[in-house]
């Protein structure tokens, strides 16, 4: 069994909800990557997806801009992150997907990526601007590779192009909960529930929900019509906050673990 | 290009799947709407009540004796409403918007000439207006500026990046992730995801269907080549579509040399980049071997753009058409000469076009013909020039 597969299966054997932890590989370096990995898996965190900085990040809003340029700053490629997840996996067996846009992917190898990425440890791959019309340019190098693409739904995605997102999905499907770009929001739009239920029906493998999930109360209410969640900008924020290194990676961790506290079966009640 | 919006391996649709949805219903309306009689009489209508069409071909005469060789002509798009050929592309939007009923449209501009295009639409439609605009443009241009604010629209000034066009294109794009509902996104040239390459091109054509008919009554027979500048292209592609199906036309684009190909500071996508993807399609691209975009260069904010429209990267693969570059000097040194010998001050970016046939016309025979496309007039480029002169004078100084 794949690392995801096992990741949502131990969820559910504990019967709770399945934490997914965005952060951007590179963020302030790759050292401080290879770090921050780690404890947020021991913290709680059940998969990691990390974001491949771009240029031009036109799905992100302010924060994940500003961690890409960081990450961008200090030199980070696409080789270096691959790099980055060879050193993890002799720590740390957490399911780890890239997140990209798909220029820097295209302009590295196709094939070549989704050989290198499997090779070093990658478990899935999520790229953010290649919707289900141009799925199929990437899906064979993917299959080739053993890679599963994870698909993405929208808000503004009608129920019968769910249905056809969803019905070969591989790995998890993440449904975006905001129309709007990533970032923290006070609160979630009301017919989010309608889109879960509706994708979790057509999909043969778990439904994450993520963008804008910004708290543990907000994390456990969004769960509760989902497999798991998605926290990407709250996190990065966190994790470039006040204080050294190792500062910053304990507040990213604490912040982790209040979240898979509020994934519990008991979760919250404190 | 396939039903996809795919030119060859170019074009496409590579967006999040929040805005494909969206994208899906645009090209249904505007489907529907290119072979729908009312529309087009509308958009005609206003084509020539408002905007002034059809715009003149006219035979620049002294500059053609100063160059010695082809008979250069000269469309001009810059004596259309509000000074550009941007108009023709904001009017068939905004009439698509209306049908949509989308109350709000926004806009992404560089040189600003697209953003006072559909500022100057959104008043004659009744729609709310936003337009993203990098900060150091917002500088470069702030007559544009002003004349979007008195137009009724919001102007945002962008910093992220490098907050020039491209930046503003991202930012136009979040926005409308985040408003699609509600929201027509004018995009200003031939790129972006499908079906805005196809849709500006339509709206566009008008410029070359009208320069063919024009020729032909003048002088009886085709042109030569037609020659116009590519930022994204949409000028280019306007003129390109009258004479695409005239094999014996040689279809020319201008890119923006910059400072010169062998600096890396330009804006030549097609002659010093490589195939990749941004702003929803896959195109030729300034970037870095890591599939970063990098900085680009040109004295003029409208062609200061990492990227250029799928259509031109196919035409330019297939070798329909052929890519050429002019630097900022002698875009400069073309802006003069058609002050002089003609009296008219066309805009920097069509002062790239109008010195490719200034360089070609010596090397051809007088019985033959250029058309260039006068895509814009110069007068929000006066402060620009000073700069770039003086900007050049310390370059060459240094040199």
């Amino acid at each position: 069994m794949n690392r995801i597969d096992a990741a949502f299966k131990a969820c559910r054997r504990d019967r709770r909800k399945a934490l997914v932890a965005f952060l951007t590989a590179g963020d302030p370096d790759l050292d401080a990557t290879a770090e921050i990995v780690p404890a947020l898996a021991a913290a709680g965190a059940d998969i990691i997806e990390l974001g491949v900085p771009f240029s031009d990040p036109m799905a992100d809003g302010p924060t994940i801009q500003e961690s890409s340029q960081r990450a961008l700053a200090t030199g980070t490629t696409l080789d270096g992150i691959l790099d980055c997840v060879r050193r993890l996996r002799r720590q740390t067996q957490v399911p780890v997907v890239l997140f990209s846009y798909y220029n820097v992917i295209f302009r590295h190898g196709l094939d070549r990526l989704t050989a290198e990425a499997a090779a070093a440890g990658v478990d899935g791959l999520l790229l953010v601007d290649v919707p289900l019309e141009e799925l199929d340019e990437v899906r064979p190098s993917c299959r080739q590779a053993g890679l599963p693409l994870i698909r993405l739904v929208a808000p503004t995605t009608p129920p019968e192009r769910i249905e056809r997102i969803c019905r070969d999905a591989e790995g998890f499907v993440y449904c975006i909960t905001v129309t709007g770009v990533t970032g923290a929001r006070a609160a979630l739009p009301a017919d989010l529930e309608a889109e879960l239920a509706r994708a979790r029906a057509a999909s043969p493998v778990p439904v994450v929900a993520g963008f804008g999930i910004a708290s543990p109360e907000m994390a456990r209410t969004v769960a509760a019509h989902a497999d798991g969640v998605v926290v990407g900008s709250a996190l990065v924020k966190c994790l470039a906050g006040p204080g050294g290194r190792a500062e910053r990676i304990a507040a990213g961790a604490a912040f982790i673990a209040s979240l898979a506290e509020a994934l519990r079966p008991t979760g919250g009640n404190a | 290009m396939t039903p996809t919006g795919h030119y060859g391996i170019y074009g496409g649709q590579y967006v999040a799947e929040t805005l494909m949805p969206a994208l899906q219903e645009l090209t249904a309306v505007f489907e529907a709407s290119r072979t729908d009689p009312a529309f087009l009489a509308e958009f005609h209508g206003l084509l020539r009540d408002y905007v002034g069409r059809e715009s003149p071909l006219y035979l620049a005469r002294r500059l053609t004796e100063h160059c010695g060789g082809a008979r250069v002509y000269l469309k001009r798009e810059d004596l259309n409403h509000t000074g550009a050929h941007k108009i023709n592309n904001t009017l068939g939007q905004g009439l698509l918007a209306r049908r949509m009923q989308k109350p709000r449209l926004i806009a992404e501009t560089g040189a600003g000439m697209h953003g006072v295009a559909t500022a100057t639409v959104a008043a004659l439609l009744g729609l709310r207006c936003e337009v993203f605009m990098g900060c150091e443009d917002i500088e470069r241009q702030a007559p544009n500026v002003q004349r979007m604010q008195a137009l009724g629209a919001t102007v945002t000034p962008v910093s992220s990046g490098t907050a020039t066009l491209k930046d503003a294109m991202n930012e136009a794009l979040r926005n409308w992730v985040a408003t699609v509902r509600d929201t027509f996104y004018v995009i200003g040239t031939v790129a972006g995801p499908h079906p805005y390459p196809a849709m500006v091109r339509f709206f566009q054509a008008v410029i070359g269907e009208e320069a063919r008919r024009q020729i032909l009554e003048k002088e009886g027979r085709l042109p030569d080549a037609v020659i116009a500048c590519v930022g994204g292209g949409s000028n280019a592609m306007g003129l390109f579509a009258g004479f695409i199906d005239d094999p014996a036309v040689g279809l020319i684009g201008v890119e923006a040399g910059g400072y010169g190909l062998a600096t890396g500071k330009h804006a030549a996508s097609i002659c010093a980049g490589s195939v990749g993807i941004l702003h929803g399609n896959k195109t030729y691209l300034l970037q870095d071997d890591q599939g970063q975009i990098r900085n680009t260069h040109s004295v003029s904010a409208g062609l200061d753009y990492p990227g250029v429209g799928p259509e031109h990267a196919y035409l330019h693969d297939c070798g329909r058409a052929t890519y050429c570059t002019i630097d900022d000097r002698e875009a400069i040194a073309a802006f003069d000469l058609l002050c002089r010998t003609e009296g008219i001050i066309p805009a920097l970016e069509s002062a790239h076009a109008l010195a490719e046939a200034i360089r070609r016309a010596p090397t051809m025979r007088p019985d033959q013909i250029l058309v260039v496309n006068l895509s814009g007039r110069g007068d929000k480029d006066m402060d620009n020039v000073t700069k770039a002169r003086a900007a050049l004078a310390g370059k060459q100084g240094a040199a």
